[in-house]
């Protein structure tokens, strides 16, 4: 049942020209910065060559492009997920998901997993750029591994958090806009810590962009990872319990 | 006869204010009920309620004999529902969308095909199977609606408000389905007009301030409708003295010369003996109609004396 509606979902998406537009455009951005990354490579690599235990090509590549990934990302998630159940409830039609013999959870769920679905995809396209300097070089596969690990848990609390948003706001536009600035907060939270000389380790923890250059730096432990999915698992119950509440309300 | 839909003393506040109180009402396979009652009398709240969207604040339903609360899904598997807004997704199909909801519904693979064709053919949705949603006319989304609800061929189907939008013939066919459907399922469905559930409702139930004020069948309903008066026009003048001794008449009432109303007690009808009196007489008999009370009459003296209570 999750899958049905999962699948309803990214379908849908492909209806309305949202979702190649945004494929289209990050792919374009993402190529740009790519480019220019290899280009700096190109310029680098004599210098880098007589340094002892100098950055390789992967390490030059791969992070800046997939940090770059998020940042995007962190814009246009919001975007997808405004509409999950805040449209479903303006549009009357979530009361066909309600009557119909399924859970609330197979419903959050599946919006869920839809919206990922085309996040990974994402995720695909960006990672098809770097392996396509294969055919010339050779890269850490397994630097590139932490980094694709690393952006799939990032985006993925994101769509946490811009699920949960779509249950509570009236509107889109306030589902965007709160998703956002969640996220946002949560990006920057670590630079206020990072300027005081007392670091606040409550907020050093909570920064998103922390644990994310952990996982991106090859370093998999399992409390950025346990982090993440925190995060995520808190959100969706939040959101189960929202839409929920939907039959209490008023 | 099994009992398909048991709502127990339901009632539904919002904040403070109550929209629902006390309804208590029974459906039963065969059996197409008629849920009366003006704008915000409670009609939508208690159909979201029987449905699942909405919890009552006290209260137990129970569909085919699972309670709503405790067996969720089960009780969702035999229920069909329309609401007030058909909850259609304009981006799709006709087709797509009812293979989504069959889907959701748990039809199984091999028959989807099957439930999807009957269900347009039962809604004459057939010719528009491939057009978007959001490009047909309000009356053909409703029907997309119903062919939504009926999709799954559910014991119990709830229909809110399903003839509003459409035209007369429409309409027509609509009721004819909805008595169709009447036969070997149970339906509700919630109106304001009033013609509409004479002509396709077994049972009537009148809802006024989120109280049940009526439960009726169609027969009880004709009964109450039954006046007692007859209403006569002749050629010549009758004579009332001599009509007055036909057994049965209570008054008579002189409206002008040559017509009359005449009270006679509900039990035993007149009619029969008072034509006869007057052919015999040779007054040229002209009419004879029994005086009914409207629906709408039944409707307002109900609400009015349930509000002055």
């Amino acid at each position: 049942m999750i899958l049905t509606i999962a699948s309803r979902e990214f379908r849908t998406l492909f209806l309305s020209p949202m979702a190649w537009t945004i494929l289209a455009i990050l792919q374009f951005i993402l190529a740009f910065l790519f480019l220019t990354q290899v280009e700096a490579f190109a310029e680098l690599q004599p210098k880098l060559a007589t340094i002892e235990g100098a950055p390789g090509l992967t390490d030059i590549i791969v992070p800046p492009l997939f940090g770059n990934a998020g940042i995007i990302l962190l814009l246009v998630t919001p975007l997808l997920t405004m509409r999950l159940i805040c449209e479903e409830r303006r549009n009357k039609t979530l009361s066909l998901l309600l009557s119909a013999p399924i859970s609330n959870i197979d419903v959050i769920l599946g919006k869920y997993f839809g919206i990922l679905g085309l996040l990974l995809l994402i995720i695909a396209l960006i990672t098809l750029m770097p392996l396509s300097l294969l055919s010339g070089a050779e890269l850490d596969l397994g630097k590139l591994f932490a980094n694709i690990l690393g952006l799939l848990l990032l985006v993925s609390a994101f769509t946490a958090i811009g699920l949960f948003m779509s249950c509570i706001a009236g509107h889109p536009t306030i589902a965007a806009m709160g998703a956002f600035g969640m996220l946002l907060l949560l990006w920057i939270l670590d630079w206020s810590a990072g300027m005081s000389d007392q670091r606040s380790e409550l907020f050093a923890y909570l920064s998103m962009l922390k644990h994310f250059q952990n996982v991106q730096s090859g370093l998999i432990s399992s409390a950025d990872i346990g982090y993440f999915l925190l995060f995520i698992i808190t959100f969706i119950t939040l959101s189960i319990r929202s839409l929920d509440n939907d039959r209490l309300q008023k | 006869m099994t009992t398909l839909i048991e709502a127990d003393r339901l009632s539904r506040y919002y904040g403070s204010h109550c929209a629902v109180k006390d309804v208590s009402f029974t459906l039963a396979k065969g059996e197409v009920l008629g849920f009366l009652g003006a704008n915000g009398a409670g009609k939508t709240t208690t159909m979201q309620m029987l449905c699942g969207n909405l919890a009552p604040s006290a209260g137990q339903i129970k569909i085919n004999g699972f309670d709503l609360l405790d067996q969720p899904k089960a009780a969702k598997l035999n229920l069909g529902y329309l609401p007030d807004t058909p909850p259609l997704y304009k981006e799709l199909t006709v087709q797509e969308f009812l293979l989504y909801c069959a889907q959701l519904h748990g039809i199984a693979k091999n028959s989807v095909a099957d439930a999807i064709k009957r269900a347009q053919e039962r809604c004459g949705l057939t010719d528009v199977a491939g057009r978007l949603i959001a490009n047909l006319s309000k009356g053909f989304q409703q029907r997309v609606g119903i062919a939504q609800a009926i999709l799954h061929n559910p014991e119990v189907i709830v229909l809110d408000e399903p003839t509003v939008g459409l035209d007369p013939i429409q309409i027509r066919e609509i009721r004819a389905l909805i008595r169709e459907l009447g036969q070997d399922h149970g339906v509700i469905l919630s109106t304001h007009i009033l013609t509409e559930v004479q002509e396709s409702c077994t049972h009537v139930q009148i809802i006024d301030q989120g109280r049940l004020i009526f439960n009726e069948t169609i027969a009880g309903l004709n009964r109450q409708m039954d006046t007692g008066t007859l209403q006569i026009t002749t050629r010549l003048a009758p004579d009332i003295e001599n009509l007055l001794k036909i057994p049965g008449i209570s008054s008579i009432e002189n409206i002008t010369e040559n017509r009359i109303k005449i009270h006679h007690s509900v039990t035993a009808n007149p009619a029969e003996q008072i034509a006869e009196y007057i052919i015999t007489a040779g007054w040229g008999l002209q009419e004879l109609t029994p005086v009914k009370r409207s629906m709408e009459d039944i409707f307002i003296s109900l609400t009015k004396e349930h509000r002055e209570l």
